[in-house]
């Protein structure tokens, strides 16, 4: 039977070739351990290619001079990934019912379930924390310069996913429906509702009907918790392929090393 | 075309072409479409209304407002109460054209800035909305503050068979107290507010063709 080549893996996974005199000698169960996992990302491999992949996604060349800003980006969508991974377990008890069962549920989530508070602590104040992040990346990308050629589709991208994550702020500020929800809600689709001629439409969509009614709470939450979220998870997967793909910019202070014979080759 | 005989307008791999990407256009908008409809159908469905007894016609004066809780959407608790501020009408300072559904003067707390709820401050017969400072003067006209527009009022009537008054939908007006559908608040109506901020589909029509 013809024997397929092994496939390409790196270097820290290869085995390390036998010592002389070693020869059939006992594999410890360290070294049976590791010979197992091999195995297994080899069986993985030759059925998907992925280690390809995975290597053009982390083992891929960054200039000189990178930092801590160039980490905001992936602070932002380490906060999205405790957003959306609190939000589940917060879904599992929250109610969006107007008639006091939404308030009620909160205030067992955060009075009564195991953790509830902190876990609806790290939701909450996750937020405001995404809401930083992505400004300061943002912040970082501009003064870096780095959304100029060929990265003006990042930038875009990046942008609907800052539009995306207001809007996550904007609904999920309703779900505790307290005074302070319901009023903030109330003033905020009022502002949607000031854009001239289709300003009056989007307030209504927004609530349901023309006031706020028994299902503008389930909308906003449908919104916050499916719609929104699948959109910010495949956004951010089509920004990272682009980041990957066009290579991180060098920081602006880095001079581009100098050769001499091209320069010249092109005069 | 290539691989089409002679005066042919359309072969098999355009026709295939054709039916697969036309089928996948109808399977695609058979669930898109629905969807979209069930968002989008509460903007064009019509809240009906109920006129809501509340109270004799004694139990108003012309010289101060009377707090009265309507519910403007059923079935939903205390978020689907409001508030209706209630004086009889009178002449001397009501100047807009006097009709069987004004007798009573039934303003909404819907602050027109953005929609807090403004209160009636009886010491300085003025409206006070304690978000951004929005100020009206007894008759419910813009007096300060950032409102674009007088407060919103409802219809009332008498109703004879009862003796009692009762309070209907709600109107939106402008500066010179003219009615127009209800229109959300920030949303001005005098000269071209009007028409950059139009008539919704959903509200609740006034009384005989009243807007």
């Amino acid at each position: 039977m013809p024997k397929l080549p092994a496939p390409p893996l790196p270097k820290a996974l290869k085995p390390l070739p036998k010592r002389p005199g070693e020869e059939g000698e006992k594999m410890t169960p360290l070294e049976t351990a590791a010979e197992g996992g091999i195995h297994v990302v080899d069986w993985l491999d030759e059925r998907t290619s992925l280690s390809g992949g995975v290597r053009w996604l982390l083992f891929r060349k960054v200039p000189k001079g990178i930092n801590w800003f160039y980490t905001l980006g992936s602070a932002t969508m380490f906060a999205f990934l405790n957003q959306a991974v609190t939000g589940v377990f917060l879904a599992m008890f929250y109610q969006p019912n107007v008639n006091g069962g939404a308030y009620e549920s909160i205030r067992y989530i955060t009075d009564d379930a195991f953790l509830g508070q902190l876990v609806r602590a790290m939701h909450k104040w996750g937020a405001s924390v995404m809401i930083i992040l992505i400004f300061l990346h943002m912040a970082r990308v501009f003064f870096f310069g780095a959304y100029k050629y060929p990265r003006e589709l990042t930038w875009i991208i990046g942008v609907v996913l800052l539009i995306l994550t207001l809007a996550m702020g904007f609904t999920g500020y309703l779900l505790p429906f307290d005074q302070r929800s319901y009023w903030a809600t109330i003033v905020g689709v009022n502002i949607n509702g000031t854009g001239p001629l289709i300003g009056p439409y989007l307030s209504d969509f927004l609530r349901a009907g023309p006031e706020f009614g028994a299902t503008t709470l389930s909308r906003f939450y449908a919104i916050h918790m499916m719609l929104i979220p699948g959109l910010i998870a495949a956004l951010i997967g089509a920004h990272l392929y682009l980041i990957t793909k066009l290579g991180i910019s060098a920081p602006p202070w880095l001079k581009a090393e100098e050769e001499p014979e091209l320069r010249e080759a092109e005069i | 075309m290539p691989g089409a005989f002679e005066g042919e307008t359309i072969n098999r791999r355009r026709f295939m072409n054709v039916v697969t990407q036309g089928s996948g256009a109808v399977a695609a908008a058979a669930f898109t479409l629905p969807a979209l409809g069930f968002a989008l159908g509460p903007l064009f469905s019509r809240v009906p209304f109920s006129w809501q007894p509340i109270g004799a016609p004694d139990d108003f004066t012309t010289t101060t407002y009377v707090t009265k809780v309507l519910t403007i959407v059923q079935g939903i608790g205390e978020a689907g109460y409001s508030i209706a501020y209630v004086r009889t009408r009178d002449p001397k300072i009501d100047t807009e054209p006097e009709d069987q559904y004004n007798h009573w003067v039934a303003l909404s707390s819907r602050c027109m800035h953005l929609g807090c709820p403004v209160r009636f401050v009886a010491a300085a017969q003025r409206f006070i909305c304690p978000c951004h400072g929005g100020v009206y003067d007894f008759r419910g006209m813009v007096a300060g503050g950032p409102p674009v527009r007088p407060l919103d009022r409802f219809y009332t009537r008498l109703n004879k068979a009862t003796g009692l008054v009762e309070i209907g939908p709600r109107y939106s007006v402008n500066s010179e107290l003219h009615r127009f559908s209800p229109r959300d608040p920030g949303q001005p109506l005098d000269g071209i507010g009007q028409y950059l901020y139009p008539a919704r589909f959903d509200t609740s029509s006034g009384p005989n063709g009243h807007p």
